[in-house]
């Protein structure tokens, strides 16, 4: 099911951030599915290769493209189980994508380019950077729920009461900003720019071409669209009666979130509802963070990205006090 | 004359007999350069060599920025293949590039230059075996360093050249700059075509940017030779056009910064309020980008009633929202974080490198032709340059805004100066445009003039017959391109882009 959802969703998101992008700087913009109308072009070409670059080069996409839907394939669904779920999923899920970037980042370096050895650098730089505060976050929310498969973690989650809107807001704000990074998009990198040396992901795709390109910009999409799922994982309700945090208020003002009583039990298709809704509100907050800002100066980059890992760090040791298992 | 070394010039634009130009022995060249590079606010504004059929003529004028004077002299050295010289660049750097020039075009060596490089690669160049695939580049050895050429194809819409850099991790060492693809020939056309019409054309093209500053060196030039006369409103519509360009290359120079630091929102606004500024140009003389309207002697677009309501109007909504969205930017964290001590050139090396317009100005060099050596409507105008400091990218685009809004009072000032009976009379007044002007013969006139980028300055000389024999034409890009060099030094290689949009060097201006 979240698989499913998640695909649909890939179709409209990069669509949906260049139109929310077009009219925040007063231009009209191009349709929703103009992206995927070019990655529909892109498969029908044939890819041209560099002569210095060998059989890496040429796997690196198709690698890149099947460990993200593989990695999907560990999402749950808000109450509904995730296609191949299990204990400590979550570890998988992360290396399943560190596998992927490590390909595409040996792809490029078997270009032989300078520009490409320069993205490929800063691009392993700042996964690496990024990946204690995934880690720490996913450690946190185990300790609190006391599981390790992300299906339940999530639906026991919901169930801590009060804590979960605090630890909720931080695992939402630290999620948007892994998948910024992740995703290659402001403040970190600039997907628009045409300048190679200031580029990070988009430098490392410059030899790709035709259908490789095709797949890593499915890749790209189909991204985006898990890390959108696994921020609804937090903020769709899994079940009737239960406390909803309004997605929202709790993704645009930061507040607790409103709090509803619904007596009757949540419907799928309201789910389905809420979820769409949390990714388009994902997909605007992006354009709009990328319209009305500038991007970091890369230097400054690891510093921001350590941050990351530090209020994930906050969160855990606020989750230890919680729970007391400091004192145990 | 007090002095017997030097012929002094105090009119901007300016005509000399060669004959009145002293020739010095070069030893007695060489002292009196340093004697001068020792004064303050004196720099070399140009160097050439003049190919007479016995010798090679030395020319060197030099900008005494505070007497407001242009100091002209020269030496004479025999036609031999071997020439070989003492270089001045090896104690006042900011000769390199015009040593460099002579040395590509004659084969003249200087001794102990430290910086012999090619320049532009010019059809005639006195050493065919230098192509472009031998260029010396420097390079340092060393097991953690690594070589990142980038261009002459880029992947912007921008003019060919290519830059190299020596980089440790993403920290840049050196970068050398390689430039000549853009090669036209320019000067020599100037020689090859006498017709007035068709110089202009050429003047124009030097650099499609700067067409109205080109084209206003150039007729100063011709006028200058001719012994005309510009009259008042014609000079100030001439200070009108050349303001107009200013205010929209600085303007779009502020986008294209906001492009590189990936602000949106300051790139699309203020790239239609560029539009609208060129567009003004375009209403009025037909072209965007002010082609054919300077011309020497007179003008076929006499501002009209109309015209000027146009010009005011506009260029009070573009301030306004100019003045807007550069607070905007200039407020903005992220933007300042980009633009603060990135690609510092420092007031030191900015007088060594003879700096000139914006980059010495917001490096804290007192720098401006509209001050040192008023040409046009300046004469009377009292001009007082916008200056800055730091020498950093922020500097640089704080001064496009700064001079944007001086640009604009200038406009404005200078409209009010016309009265209405003027304006009325303005297409009877204004001539067309002189094409058959016979010049002063045996002669060399220099005309400087502040574009947006800086000082350009042309100068040309005319033979026996009153024909021209030989032009120089320098954009500021030429002294400037070594700012560009060293200001990234020990910065982030990916800021290299924001440095080089900050300086916005002309490709062709360098490469005629």
């Amino acid at each position: 099911m979240g698989f499913l959802l998640a695909i649909v969703t890939a179709v409209f998101f990069p669509g949906l951030i260049l139109r929310i992008k077009s009219i925040a700087s007063g231009r009209k913009g191009p349709g929703i599915l103009q992206p995927w109308k070019n990655i529909l072009v892109l498969l029908r070409k044939g890819s041209v290769f560099s002569t210095t670059t060998s059989y890496i080069f040429q796997i690196a996409p198709a690698i890149y493209l099947s460990t993200i839907i593989c990695a999907m394939l560990l999402l749950p669904f808000p109450g509904m189980p995730s296609l191949f779920g299990f204990n400590g999923d979550f570890v998988l899920f992360a290396y399943l994508l560190a596998l992927g970037k490590f390909m595409f980042i040996l792809g490029a370096l078997d270009t032989g380019s300078s520009f490409e050895g320069m993205g490929a650098n800063r691009e392993a730089l700042y996964s690496m950077l990024a990946e204690p505060a995934f880690f720490i976050l996913f450690g946190t929310l185990a300790l609190l729920t006391g599981h390790t498969s992300m299906q339940q973690i999530f639906e026991s989650f919901q169930f801590t009461g009060h804590n979960a809107f605090i630890i909720g807001f931080i695992a939402v704000y630290l999620l948007i900003q892994i998948a910024m990074i992740e995703n290659s998009r402001m403040p970190v990198d600039d997907p628009k720019t045409h300048l190679e040396l200031t580029m990070i992901h988009e430098v490392m795709i410059l030899d790709h071409s035709g259908f490789d390109l095709a797949l890593i910009q499915i890749g790209t999409a189909l991204k985006f669209a898990m890390y959108g799922l696994l921020i609804a994982n937090f903020l769709v309700p899994v079940d009737g009666g239960q406390l909803i945090a309004n997605s929202e208020q709790l993704l645009m003002n930061g507040e607790k979130g409103m709090l509803h009583n619904v007596g009757s039990g949540w419907m799928v298709v309201m789910q389905v509802g809420v979820y769409f809704m949390i990714q388009a509100v994902f997909a605007s907050l992006i354009g709009l963070m990328e319209s009305f800002r500038a991007r970091k100066k890369l230097v400054r980059n690891p510093q921001f990205i350590v941050t990351l890992s530090s209020i994930a760090l906050v969160a855990f040791i606020l989750v230890l006090l919680i729970t007391f298992k400091m004192v145990d | 004359m007090m002095d017997q070394r030097y012929i002094e010039i105090l009119t901007n634009p300016g005509t000399v007999k060669l004959a009145d130009i002293p020739v010095l022995q070069y030893p007695e060249f060489s002292a009196f350069v340093d004697l001068l590079m020792g004064e303050e606010g004196t720099h070399c504004v140009s160097y050439f060599v003049l190919p007479k059929p016995d010798t090679y003529r030395f020319i060197c004028c030099m900008a005494a920025d505070e007497n407001h004077a242009l100091l002209i002299f020269s030496h004479e050295q025999p036609l031999e293949p071997s020439l070989s010289l003492q270089s001045l660049t090896a104690r006042h750097f900011q000769f390199h590039a015009f040593e460099r020039e002579i040395h590509e075009n004659f084969g003249i060596t200087f001794r102990e230059h430290p910086w012999m490089k090619p320049v532009r690669y010019p059809f005639d160049r006195a050493d065919q075996s230098r192509i472009m695939n031998n260029y010396p580049f420097f390079s340092i050895d060393g097991e953690e360093l690594h070589e990142v050429g980038v261009g002459p194809v880029h992947a912007g819409i921008i003019e060919p050249g290519h830059f190299r850099f020596i980089c440790h991790g993403e920290q840049v060492l050196h970068l050398e700059i390689q430039l000549g693809y853009q090669h036209r020939g320019v000067e020599h056309l100037f020689i090859e075509k006498p017709g007035i019409l068709h110089q202009s054309l050429l003047a124009e093209s030097i650099a499609g940017d700067t067409a109205v500053g080109h084209s206003m060196a150039y007729a100063g030039v011709v006028e200058s030779l001719a012994g005309i006369v510009v009259p008042p409103y014609l000079s100030a519509e001439r200070v009108i056009a050349l303001e107009l360009e200013r205010i929209a290359m600085h303007i779009g120079d502020t986008a294209a910064l906001c492009t590189d630091i990936a602000y949106q929102l300051g790139q699309v606004v203020n790239e239609a309020l560029r539009t609208i500024v060129i567009n003004t140009t375009q209403l009025w003389c037909g072209n965007r980008f002010g082609k054919g309207l300077v011309r020497p002697g007179g003008s076929h677009y006499p501002l009209s009633g109309a015209t000027i309501a146009e010009i005011l109007k506009n260029l009070k909504d573009v301030e306004e929202r100019y003045v807007q969205v550069t607070d905007r930017i200039f407020s903005l964290p992220s933007a300042l974080g980009r633009f603060e001590g990135t690609g510092k050139l420092t007031t030191m090396q900015a007088s060594l490198i003879g700096a000139v317009g914006m980059a010495a100005k917001s490096s804290g060099m007192y720098r401006d032709i509209r001050w040192s050596h008023p040409f046009s409507a300046y004469a009377g105008h009292r001009y007082e340059p916008v200056m800055l400091h730091k020498g950093d990218v922020w500097s640089r685009a704080m001064l496009r805004k700064r001079e944007v809004e001086k640009s604009m009072e200038v406009i404005r000032e200078l409209i009010r100066t016309f009265t209405s009976t003027e304006i009325e009379n303005r297409k009877s007044k204004i001539e067309n445009p002189i094409y058959d002007l016979s010049l002063a013969p045996s002669s060399l006139a220099i005309s400087m003039v502040e574009g947006w980028r800086g000082e350009i300055c042309h100068i040309a000389v005319t033979g026996d017959s009153g024909k021209m024999i030989h032009y120089k034409a320098k954009d500021p890009s030429f002294h400037n391109w070594m700012a560009l060099a060293l200001a990234v030094r020990n910065q982030e290689i990916s800021d290299f882009p924001l440095c080089n949009k900050s300086f916005n060097l002309s490709y062709c201006g360098n490469d005629l």
